[in-house]
């Protein structure tokens, strides 16, 4: 029969099996994810299993100094000002730090990515009312704003995550918005319009992937960003409050010993660049691997 | 042996790109004497303009590598020059003109300030230099130079930027100007003018022209001798006469046999048909402007109308309407008794699968995130009643074998495909929806010409197969000739003729055709300078 010995054309290969692939010739982003991963494991389980530990006081041990290998492990990197091990400490942080990086940093990005869409490819009308509310939105201190609003509202985690959030919408909604006006010009939109895709799938079936790898890059960017905002609102005692701890507190709780004992700050403070330069690194893969065009550089073992 | 004033000498470029080294030219010699004009003809790819980079020291290296070869102008080699003294050459010397001119002038300069830097930058005193400005700009043929001086570039048309940057070239009396594509992106009349002015510059300062080009006819204007390029190596070289008159090389051959313009001319179709498609005074304004102005045409079943015009006549403002990316301002285009124009939402949505559209650049016009299989199955995924979900992959794969394409590549994305392959997907995408007429906007405009003819013979296949329709929007004249049934005529939104190919072509009756007829380029260079001479006797006839 002539149908078949028609060649069987082989699907694509699964998806997730040439992600691992790409991933790993990118030495620095596997590295990256790596340590991603391990931050997620820590935060976890980390207050299970160590909460005990990272609270209880050991006056003795008052800001002890790191590298003491004759401690148990969990004061290998020191004690603070109250003799608690940091490492336990910096370990059982990392779930309410990155809960709410995570939580703000989605947030404002699916709202704004949202927003500037429908400010994008919509009337000319709700174009308008968005962005004048994005603009007051950025003309008022961002700070300012979370101060009166954790003022009135009780400071909690997720609390903390809505005014984040909130103030960080314009930077995702101006971006998509501008990529949108140029994008939706392109000739392959066009396309589309002439086969007579429906709204919904112009927007996200060639709008939005051509918009997205910026607006990931801005999110990791942010993250950091978003990490010590969130500090300094807990410096100012609006944010999270002690005995809760995240890495930003512990940056600002060693503060006033930054001279004597400089671990304090330290380990915390190279936490919060570890985290957001391998989310970086990841997001500068994950712009490459999702380009088609570029995706070749993933593909084929570099050659030097 | 005579010295030439620019001669290159077994040269060889190497790029050295992620896939290997690409050979971008193999040991090509060229020369160019004085008040000569030299053509490289060659398509894209081929490597003609690599030659010229090079003498200009255009050449990123890396990832650019010269492996050999010298270019010697005046007698030195200037691949052994140092940097500053090549630029003092660069310019004063040797000047360069390039295709696009909006995208090689500063926008935010005026031209007079731009061409005067030119000159300062060479040391021309500032009050010296504002003088031969004026006197630059009247030459090339500005028309109100005084005032001209100090507009910026948006505030020129295409033409007169193409004469700007002539000018700006011509500021220091260079021995060699080179003019890569100098008149593609222009239209047929201003291309005359524009090839006319830098032949009288050249009689008038005796320098040598260096055309780099695609476009035979070009060649046949104005070479004196042309250099044929293929796949990085000269194929051919010799006068352009002789070129033409007795090609030997099979490749020349096939360049020659690929222009359009000499076939048989279409018979026009049984005007007893109902027609398919009747657009009765359509109008489209954008605000004041005028875009299109009371059209009325029609097309029959299995017939091809072409629209011709030069930019900005309206004939891709009457595509758009007609498939409602615009809305027009009045007036009605009738599809099988339906008017486009008003029918809601969903009747066009039913309708879209009838009436389909090819873009001019296929390199825009196709999602560079989605593969091949994901573009022509997205028609399916739109209409879902066409086919169940289980016979996508046999239909796309069917889909690409008669449009000529390999049934494996549905896996792969845009950018891995020639110009003529991209067509060729955008095709069929089109032809996925089974609808009954094509609008081809330019469709083939920015392919190579022997891909051109390909595509051109793809789609007289597929209307011989199927019975489509086509509205075949170009604005190159000899294409349309061989292609179309029907020939519309537009000028600044309105038509100015339509009639069978035949009666337009042999027997024009405007004067705005004649005129179009009359700047389209002929390959044979003979044909040419006898059009020419014709030209010149009327001109002093006039006088």
């Amino acid at each position: 029969m002539a149908l078949t010995e028609q060649p069987v054309i082989p699907d694509a290969p699964p998806a997730w099996i040439s992600i691992l692939k790409m991933l790993w010739r990118d030495k620095f982003a596997f590295c990256a994810a790596l340590f991603l991963l391990l931050m997620i494991l820590c935060a976890v389980f980390g207050p299970a299993l160590l909460e005990g530990v990272a609270t209880k006081q050991n006056l003795r041990g008052r800001n002890s100094p790191p590298f003491d290998f004759s401690q148990p492990w969990v004061m290998w990197l020191g004690g603070d000002a109250l003799g608690r091990p940091l490492l336990a400490r910096i370990i059982v942080a990392a779930q309410n730090t990155l809960m709410v990086a995570t939580g703000a940093v989605i947030c404002s990005m699916i709202l704004g990515t949202t927003l500037g869409l429908i400010a994008g490819y919509s009337s000319k009308w709700a174009s308008q009312v968005i962005m004048r509310l994005a603009d007051v939105i950025m003309s008022f201190p961002s700070l300012l704003l979370a101060v009166i609003v954790l003022y009135m509202l009780a400071p909690s985690v997720g609390n903390l995550i809505v005014v984040l959030a909130i103030t960080r919408i314009p930077v995702y909604l101006r971006t998509s918005r501008a990529e949108v006006l140029e994008v939706r010009e392109r000739m392959f939109v066009q396309a589309a319009q002439v086969m007579g895709a429906s709204t919904r799938r112009i927007v996200f079936r060639h709008i939005l992937p051509v918009v997205f790898p910026t607006l990931v890059t801005i999110a990791t960017l942010d993250f950091a960003f978003v990490m010590l905002a969130e500090s300094s609102l807990s410096f100012l005692g609006i944010g999270i409050q002690p005995p809760e701890i995240t890495w930003g507190l512990m940056v600002s709780q060693g503060r006033p010993y930054l001279t004597t004992a400089w671990w304090l700050s330290f380990w915390p403070g190279l936490a919060i660049i570890l985290t957001t330069l391998s989310l970086n690194l990841l997001s500068n893969w994950m712009r490459t691997a999702l380009d088609p065009v570029q995706r070749w550089r993933l593909d084929t073992p570099r050659k030097k | 042996m005579a010295e030439h004033l620019l001669e290159v000498r077994g040269l060889t470029v190497d790029f050295h790109t992620a896939r290997g080294v690409v050979h971008a030219v193999r040991d090509v010699s060229w020369h160019l004497d004085r008040g000569e004009c030299l053509a490289i003809l060659g398509e894209s790819g081929s490597g003609k303009s690599v030659s010229a980079s090079a003498v200009m020291n255009l050449i990123d290296c890396p990832p650019g590598e010269i492996v050999s070869g010298e270019i010697l102008f005046g007698g030195q080699d200037v691949l052994k020059m140092s940097d500053e003294a090549r630029r003092q050459l660069n310019g004063k010397r040797i000047a360069m003109i390039f295709q696009d001119p909006l995208s090689h002038l500063n926008p935010v300069y005026t031209v007079g300030f731009q061409i005067e830097e030119m000159l300062t930058a060479h040391d021309t005193p500032k009050e010296q230099a504002r003088a031969r400005c004026m006197e630059l700009l009247e030459r090339v043929g500005i028309p109100d130079f005084r005032n001209k001086i100090d507009s910026y570039p948006h505030q020129f048309s295409g033409g007169q930027r193409q004469r700007i940057m002539i000018a700006m070239a011509l500021a220091l009396k260079p021995d060699i100007l080179i003019a890569d594509e100098p008149t593609t992106a222009l239209d047929v009349t201003v291309q005359a003018q524009i090839l006319a002015l830098l032949e009288e510059l050249q009689a008038e300062t005796g320098m040598g022209l260096l055309l780099i080009t695609h476009d035979l006819g070009v060649v046949a204007e104005v070479a004196d001798r042309v250099v044929v390029m293929n796949s990085g190596q000269i194929v051919e070289a010799g006068s352009a006469a002789d070129v033409y008159r007795s090609p030997k090389h099979p490749y020349t051959k096939k360049l020659i046999g690929a222009v359009p313009g000499s076939g048989e001319m279409a018979a026009p179709l049984d005007t007893g048909i109902k027609p398919m498609l009747e657009i009765n005074r359509l109008t489209k304004h954008f605000g004041a402007f005028v875009a299109l102005e009371s059209a009325s045409l029609t097309v029959l079943p299995g017939e091809t109308v072409a629209i011709v015009g030069e930019s900005g006549s309206g004939k891709s403002t009457l595509a758009k309407t007609l498939l409602r990316l615009e809305d027009a301002t009045s007036g009605e285009a009738l599809y099988q008794g339906r008017d486009l124009v008003t029918i809601d939402a969903r009747e066009l949505f039913a309708l879209r699968r009838e009436i389909q559209m090819v873009f001019q650049d296929p390199t825009q016009s196709l999602n560079p995130r989605m593969s091949v299989y994901d573009i022509v199955s997205e028609a399916f995924a739109i209409h879902p009643e066409i086919l169940p979900k289980a016979r996508w992959k046999d239909r796309v794969r069917g889909l690409l074998e008669q449009v000529g394409l390999e049934a494996g590549h549905m896996h792969r994305y845009p950018h891995q495909f020639s110009g003529g392959q991209r067509q060729r997907i955008a095709i069929a995408r089109a032809l996925a929806l089974e609808p009954k007429l094509i609008v081809c906007d330019e469709a083939v405009s920015a392919l190579d010409v022997s891909v051109q003819s390909q595509v051109i013979d793809l789609l007289t296949k597929l209307q011989q197969e199927m019975g489509l329709s086509y509205l075949f929007i170009a604005h190159d004249l000899p294409l349309v000739r061989d292609f179309a049934h029907r020939v519309v005529v537009m000028q600044g939104g309105r038509i100015v003729e339509q009639g069978p190919v035949a009666e337009i072509f042999d027997n024009p009756r405007k004067d705005y055709t004649r005129n179009l007829m009359a700047a389209s380029l002929d390959p044979d260079p003979e044909v040419q300078a006898e059009r020419r001479r014709a030209k010149r006797r009327m001109q002093e006839e006039l006088a």
